[in-house]
Parts: structure tokens; C-alpha cells; sequence
């Protein structure tokens, strides 16, 4: 099996340069790519391009990408919880499109499966179908959506392989699945890196041919947003 | 006088049918779940990747990796399944999703919906709400009838960014139950103690009266 593993994250990121294009798994703070992100934040690459569902919070995810105005351009379906983005976007330091979030799903599922555009009724008649070609389907009206790749995917599962097969947790899969088949060079993260042919091949949820490195986090701090509970 | 928002979402709660697939919106939606009555089985959707949402997890469960999409942490529930977005936003967009229930700052008399954006303020974006307009089988707002101002929130047009067009069919506001029709709002109940003359007032959009309109009840 070919042997997809590397030491750390710094080798992982080699060839991450200013003005890419990158994706990050991730839903709000569940199931980033935080030793990624923090190896971003190391390079100190620039103008680059962010693919996410959220922007994460002012200290956190990508927002630490966002403290050191690394990011040029932000491509999400909600940025809500982050003071510095809001600040950068207003004084125009800060491009943002804004994606209905089953279109931007989509959209990235749709470059890594070669399908460069399809139709989704989703925002039409709204400012996101300005612009955009629209046709009728059995007497309702669809956008057509295009495709999206990334130079870099920045992918975390829960359990990988040295062949980069991928096993996500929880709600920590959300992105992830996808963004991995759309980055030209994809890099999965994971918190346990098992040897091939201990994960059940039944279990697996990306299949390693899109994981071109992969390797084990150093640690994972998993901040949660908002910690509700119940009294037992 | 009027409804308040457990009251709203206790109303709402009974348009919930045993064996549907719900997806609850952020705010009043949230609140539904306390009032699905005994004996009605549903499935909540949460579009972050969970079909079977449970309650919030007691201090010893609370899971990093399980969270609902207003990223509060939950739990799972005997036969919950788990997927990524691109499947989530595929069951929404095929209609398999049964009933999707949101709040709204405008809805227009033709059943369009505002609820994403303030020109002028931060825009923080439209999160799922344009693909769960856009496909929904049945889709019930919550909502107040008017704002802080007076002004009517159920309008002849919206006035704010459209969310999605045609597309919601039954509203239910601190001051009246109404479904959408072809030719306006049509009034089917009132809160407790508010007349007919008050929810015409507090409506722009054409009002549609027809016969004796009976109390909400709870």
C-alpha cells in the first residue's frame, strides 16, 4: 500500500505559498484542522484564499489566520462570531462571498467528483442567483452553480491510515469528506495514525486515493462554542 | 397581551405529525422540541451532519465532536445517523426532509421570506436557510407579527433581501395563526384576548377574514 504518512504538520504544509487557494474542513469550531492551522499561522503564506463554512471565532480556527491578515478572500456560508473579520470586511481589508450552505457543499463535492456545474433552486430570486445563469426544471427555477478546487485541502478525521483512508467522529465529519476529494494536494490530520489494515475497510469514510499526506497531530484542543448541558 | 415565544413554539408544536423528519431553525424553532406532544414520534435534522438529535448532554457527555448547527453540543439517540453536509443538504434539497420550521424578519403576502441579511448592518451570512426555503416540503415560520416600531412584519412585498421566494405556507406570530394563499394571508386563529380589528392593523399585507376566528389553544 502506498505509504501516505508524514512526520509532522511543518512537512505536511510544504508547498503552501502566498496567494493559494485553500480549504479547510469544519463546522464552526467542530472538526478543523487545527495543527494546520497553526502551521498556516508559523508560514506566514499570505493573500491567500479561505474555503470554509465558517470563519471560526477572533482567537480560534481561522481566526488567528484572520489576527495576522493572512486571508485576502473568504468564501462561507456564515461568518457570525468573529469581531476581527467583522472589522476587516467593513473597512474592505477583506473580500467575503457569501454561499447558501447545501450550494457550497455542494459545489465542493461537485470539483472533487469532476462535475464542473450543476443546478440547485437555492437562492433563486435572491442576491446569490445575480449574475448567474437560471433555467426552468418541471415548472420550478434553478441557479447554476460551478464547481470549486482548492490548491490545498486541510482535512481532520478522528482515525487514519498510513494509506490516508479517513474515519471522522460526530458532527467533526460535516466538510471534511469533501474538501478531501477537491484539494489538488490534500492533507488529512487525525488524532490516532494506525498502521494500514487495522481500520476496518468497511468503516472507512474517505477513501485514501484523496489524501495525498497525512499525518498525527501534536494536540488537539477541540474548544466548543457553546457548552449546553442538562442537570442529570 | 399575545403570545410569547415558548407559546409560539408550543403552537407550532402541534402542526408536528408523528414519523416526520423536522429540521428546527435557530431561536423560537429551537424552543418546538420542548412541546412535541406525548406519543408523537418525529426525527430532528440538525444540516450540520445528524439525522436523530437528542437532548443536551448532561456535564459528563458533553462531546466536542457532537454538536448541533447552532454549534450548541448534543447528543445522539437510539438509531441517530451521522453523514457529511454535501448528504445532509442532499436529503434537504430531495425532499426528504418532511416540515422545516424557521424564524423570519419579513414574510410577504405571496409567501416570500427575509431572514437573512440588514442592508447597512454586518452581514454574517445565510448559513442553511436559502437551501431549507428553497426545497422544504411544508416550511412554518415563527415570528413577531410587528416590530419594536409598530410596522408590520407581514408585508404586500419584502422589503429586506429575499431568502427565498413562494415558499412558506403557514405563519405563526405572537399575535395570529395564518396560512399563505394565492390571494393573501389567510387568518385562521387569534391569540388569546387580541381581536381581528388589531391583527388587520398590525398586518400590511392583504388580510384574509373569513367567519367567526377562534382562539389559539394551547
Amino acid at each position: 500500500m502506498i505509504n501516505k504518512t508524514v512526520k509532522n504538520a511543518q512537512e505536511a504544509l510544504q508547498g503552501v505559498q502566498d496567494g493559494m487557494t485553500f480549504m479547510l474542513g469544519g463546522f464552526g469550531l467542530c472538526g478543523i484542522p487545527e495543527n494546520a492551522i497553526q502551521e498556516l499561522l508559523r508560514l506566514g503564506v499570505k493573500d491567500l484564499t479561505c474555503i470554509s463554512n465558517n470563519a471560526g471565532v477572533d482567537d480560534y480556527g481561522i481566526g488567528l489566520l484572520l489576527q495576522k491578515r493572512q486571508v485576502r478572500k473568504m468564501i462561507a456560508s456564515y461568518v457570525g462570531e468573529n469581531a476581527e473579520f467583522e472589522r476587516q470586511l467593513l473597512s474592505g481589508e477583506l473580500d467575503v462571498e457569501l454561499i447558501p450552505q447545501g450550494t457550497l457543499a455542494e459545489r465542493i463535492r461537485a470539483g472533487g467528483a469532476g462535475i464542473p456545474a450543476f443546478f440547485t433552486p437555492a437562492g433563486y430570486g435572491t442576491e446569490v442567483g445575480e449574475g448567474k445563469e437560471s433555467r426552468e426544471f418541471n415548472g420550478k427555477m434553478y441557479l447554476m452553480e460551478q464547481w470549486l478546487k482548492a490548491d490545498f485541502s486541510f482535512v481532520k478525521a478522528w482515525k487514519g491510515d498510513t494509506a490516508g483512508n479517513l474515519i471522522y467522529k460526530g458532527t467533526a465529519r460535516n466538510f471534511n469528506p469533501m474538501m478531501a476529494a477537491a484539494g489538488k494536494i490534500t492533507v488529512a490530520e487525525v488524532e490516532e495514525l494506525v498502521p494500514a489494515g487495522e481500520l476496518d475497510p468497511n468503516m472507512i469514510h474517505t477513501p485514501g486515493i484523496y489524501v495525498q499526506r497525512i499525518f498525527q497531530g501534536e494536540k488537539y484542543e477541540k474548544r466548543i462554542e457553546q457548552r449546553t448541558v442538562r442537570i442529570a | 397581551m399575545g403570545l410569547d415565544k415558548n407559546q409560539i413554539a408550543k403552537r407550532i408544536a402541534k402542526e408536528v405529525k408523528n414519523g416526520m423528519y423536522v429540521n428546527l431553525g435557530i431561536g423560537i424553532p429551537t424552543l418546538v422540541a420542548n412541546y412535541i406532544p406525548e406519543g408523537v414520534e418525529v426525527v430532528l435534522q440538525s444540516e450540520n451532519g445528524l439525522l436523530g438529535m437528542g437532548p443536551f448532554p448532561t456535564e459528563d457527555k458533553v462531546d466536542a465532536d457532537l454538536i448541533n448547527a447552532g454549534k450548541q453540543t448534543i447528543t445522539t439517540l437510539p438509531g441517530s445517523s451521522i453523514f457529511s453536509s454535501a448528504e445532509s443538504f442532499g436529503m434537504i434539497r430531495g425532499e426528504h426532509v418532511d416540515l422545516t420550521i424557521l424564524g423570519a424578519m419579513e414574510v410577504s403576502e405571496q409567501g416570500d421570506i427575509a431572514n437573512w441579511k440588514i442592508p447597512g448592518k454586518m452581514v454574517k451570512g445565510m448559513g442553511g436557510a436559502m437551501d431549507l426555503v428553497a426545497s422544504a416540503k411544508n416550511i412554518i415560520v415563527a415570528m413577531q407579527h410587528t416590530a419594536r416600531d409598530g410596522s408590520s412584519k407581514l408585508l404586500k412585498e419584502c422589503t429586506l433581501p429575499i431568502t427565498g421566494l413562494k415558499c412558506i405556507k403557514k405563519i405563526v406570530t405572537d399575535l395570529a395563526v395564518l396560512e399563505v394563499t394565492s390571494d393573501g394571508f389567510k387568518l385562521l386563529e387569534r391569540a388569546p384576548g387580541v381581536t381581528v380589528e388589531e391583527i388587520q392593523k398590525a398586518t400590511e399585507g392583504r388580510l384574509i377574514v373569513e367567519g367567526d376566528i377562534p382562539e389559539v389553544q394551547l
